[in-house]
């Protein structure tokens, strides 16, 4: 079988040299088709990337934290009796995860897990000289904390170290109370304050969260919540990032905690999201319905174009099958050669688009590239393709009575 | 070379062959009224009738180009009325060169890889020995220089010895002829014509050539007159046109 389609890509090869025009313009507009795909694709992967980014970059995937407290109602009433009962619900207090000890080290087994980050997080107050500023105190262990919002990425000045005693801050934070890294502040809480020296500051990519956070060793803020070997919750990060709100799911039903994934915590921009995939999938489905038919359309003109032809063959002894096959073949060269042509299409946009789009500070405004997997796959999907488009004119082609196709 | 066939073998024959167009239409027409026909291996016969008598009808039912409606046709005894198309695509392959009037080649192609075509339908690769064997016939009919041509670059006198070569570059018992010299001029046309009975001559492929032209009918060896869908005629020519047909090979007459 080393001469499989031996016939069939010869005669194909030469049908499509001689029809150069209708050739060229077939894959000029599967060229744009596959282009436009591609670029589209790689655009809004690059756009959903930088939007997950910024506004999941400073957030775990799941957080894990105590039942609320609720006020148990009396008991069950007895049968027929009406009972009218207006339930105050209770104020939260600051509680700790119970047993995260022993909770911690299971989660991380996990194999969905990819970092366990425990926390101690409450309100409270900065102060230096006379300005205050209310803020949010995360107490953490840096290095688990840095695993699952990769911290250390996000300092823009001063080293991320926290030592007892020592604060890293968001720069919107500093730029008020005016602090530069090495100096000093006092953290104030309902019932404790301390001094703490700012080791760094961090951007977290969202200007509210620059103002008002403040982090602090674990046991730092153990004590100024009044905690001592409490954590307020437990940070994680997952393998796979949609993997999260059913590890939420899961765990919500295994244990007595409160577990809220991203996706529950910001449901809008999930669904923006889905909304650019279905528009992107739906723009994608569209231009392959387009290149679909515009191989199409050409290959059924060439076959009438080549009845002589075909009939010549088929006296010569060339089968239905190879007849339909060399028809085939030239969907599938049509479908191939136009998507590569489109791949550098997209290659040469994506690369002007990264050249002269770019942000106020002159940087380009988010990252694109053409995924290899990407490109492989729509190159593949379009070949498919074309032979698909190629199917009616095939039959048509081998349908044809040679006799009738010779007398004409 | 040539036909491995002994002479005067039945190699064709047809029983009772009707040929009906548009069955079950209004404009339904019988062309082919039961008519029998028999060829033998090694014969040159002449196909002659006017227009609409049903030659080029025969020629296709022969060709398995076209069904016919009802009767019998058997090709060296192979019986070949109940086989599907593919089966009647590898018979056709196997057992019959073709030339026809027009659009003999195909234009894509030089002339070399017209006449290698067949090789590559049936293997899906021309050997080098194949490309020897074509450039052999293609030399044959005088064509050695325009192996590389493509067709329109070739006269049609040319184009249609292309097409001759090609009709017997798989050695089949039997070619079939369309009017083969009908679009050329006087000249080219004798010249094709004779190329044909040399073929004949030297190969000993069996021939059965459609033609309008008395001339030519008179120098085959059996001239086969259809008239309304009927054979009306069925003769041996005398023996002094093919003498003059083929005075250097000196082979024996047609019985």
């Amino acid at each position: 079988m080393g001469y499989w389609l031996g016939f069939e890509v010869r005669v194909a090869v030469r049908f499509l040299r001689e029809g150069r025009l209708q050739t060229v313009l077939i894959m000029v507009g599967v060229a744009a088709g596959v282009a436009v795909i591609a670029y589209i694709s790689a655009l809004v992967t690059g756009l959903q990337e930088n939007t997950f980014n910024k506004t999941l970059g400073g957030q775990p995937h799941v957080v894990l934290r105590p039942l609320d407290d609720v006020v148990v109602a009396a008991g069950a009433a007895e049968p027929g009796a009406q009972r009218l009962t207006d339930t105050q619900p209770r104020a939260q207090r600051l509680r700790s995860v119970g047993n995260w000890q022993s909770v911690l080290p299971l989660l991380e087994r996990m194999p969905e897990v990819a970092a366990v980050s425990p926390m101690v997080g409450g309100g409270g107050l900065a102060l230096r000289g006379e300005a205050t500023q209310s803020i949010a105190l995360a107490g953490v262990d840096l290095d688990r904390y840095d695993r699952v919002v990769r911290l250390r990425e996000k300092v823009v000045a001063g080293v991320a170290s926290l030592a007892p005693g020592e604060a890293i801050i968001g720069t919107e934070l500093a730029s008020d109370l005016g602090v530069r890294p090495g100096d000093r502040m006092t953290l104030l809480t309902g019932t404790v304050s301390e001094t703490v020296r700012v080791t760094a500051l961090v951007d977290l990519g969202v200007r509210e969260l620059n103002r008002r956070t403040v982090i602090v060793p674990l046991r730092l803020a153990q004590s100024l919540f009044s905690l001592p070997g409490g954590v307020t919750n437990i940070d994680m990060t997952m393998v796979d990032v949609w993997g999260a709100k059913q590890f939420a799911t899961q765990l919500r039903a295994q244990y007595p905690y409160q577990v809220e994934s991203w996706q529950e915590t910001n449901a809008q921009l999930v669904s923006a999201l889905n909304a650019q995939s279905v528009s992107t999938g739906l723009i994608r489905a569209i231009v392959l319905v387009v290149v679909v038919l515009g191989i199409a359309s050409v290959l059924v003109v060439s076959v009438v174009q080549k009845r002589r032809e075909i009939g010549i063959l088929r006296a010569m002894g060339a089968t239905r099958g190879q007849m339909v096959r060399v028809f085939l073949v030239q969907g599938g060269i049509v479908g191939a050669v136009g998507s590569l042509i489109g791949l550098v299409l997209a290659l040469l946009m994506i690369w002007l688009f990264t050249m002269f789009v770019r942000g106020s500070d002159g940087a380009p405004l988010f990252r694109i590239v053409l995924p290899l997997a990407l490109a492989v796959q729509t190159a593949l999907v379009a070949t498919v393709c074309g032979v698909l488009a190629a199917i009616a004119p095939a039959r048509r082609a081998a349908s044809m009575d040679p006799a009738q196709a010779i007398r004409i | 070379m040539g036909a491995p066939v002994a002479k005067g073998q039945p190699l064709i024959a047809l029983r009772d062959v009707r040929k009906c167009y548009n069955i079950g239409q209004p404009n339904e027409a019988e062309v082919l009224h039961g008519l029998s026909l028999q060829v033998d291996s090694g014969e040159f016969v002449a196909l002659i009738g006017p227009s609409g008598s049903g030659k080029s009808t025969l020629l296709n039912i022969v060709g398995l180009l076209e069904r016919m409606t009802s009767g019998g046709y058997t090709i060296q005894g192979e019986e070949v009325q109940a086989l599907d198309d593919t089966a009647l695509t590898l018979r056709r392959r196997s057992t019959l060169g073709f030339v026809f009037q027009f659009h003999h080649l195909l234009p894509a192609f030089t002339a070399l890889e017209n006449v290698t075509m067949p090789f590559l339908i049936r293997a899906g690769h021309v050997t080098g020995k194949d490309n020897e064997h074509a450039r052999g016939l293609l030399d044959a009919v005088g064509l050695s220089k325009a192996m590389d041509k493509r067709p329109f670059e070739l006269s049609g006198g040319m184009q249609q010895r292309v097409a001759i070569a090609r009709a017997l570059v798989l050695d089949p018992p039997l070619v079939l002829a369309d009017e083969p010299t009908g679009n050329l001029d006087t000249a080219s046309s004798d010249e094709v014509f004779v190329l044909l009975r040399r073929m004949h001559a030297e190969r000993g492929t069996s021939f059965v050539v459609v033609t309008h032209d008395p001339r030519l009918a008179a120098r085959c060896d059996r001239v086969v007159e259809l008239v309304d869908g009927l054979i009306a005629r069925d003769e041996p020519v005398a023996p002094p046109a093919a003498e003059i047909s083929h005075p250097r090979t000196g082979s024996s007459p047609a019985p």
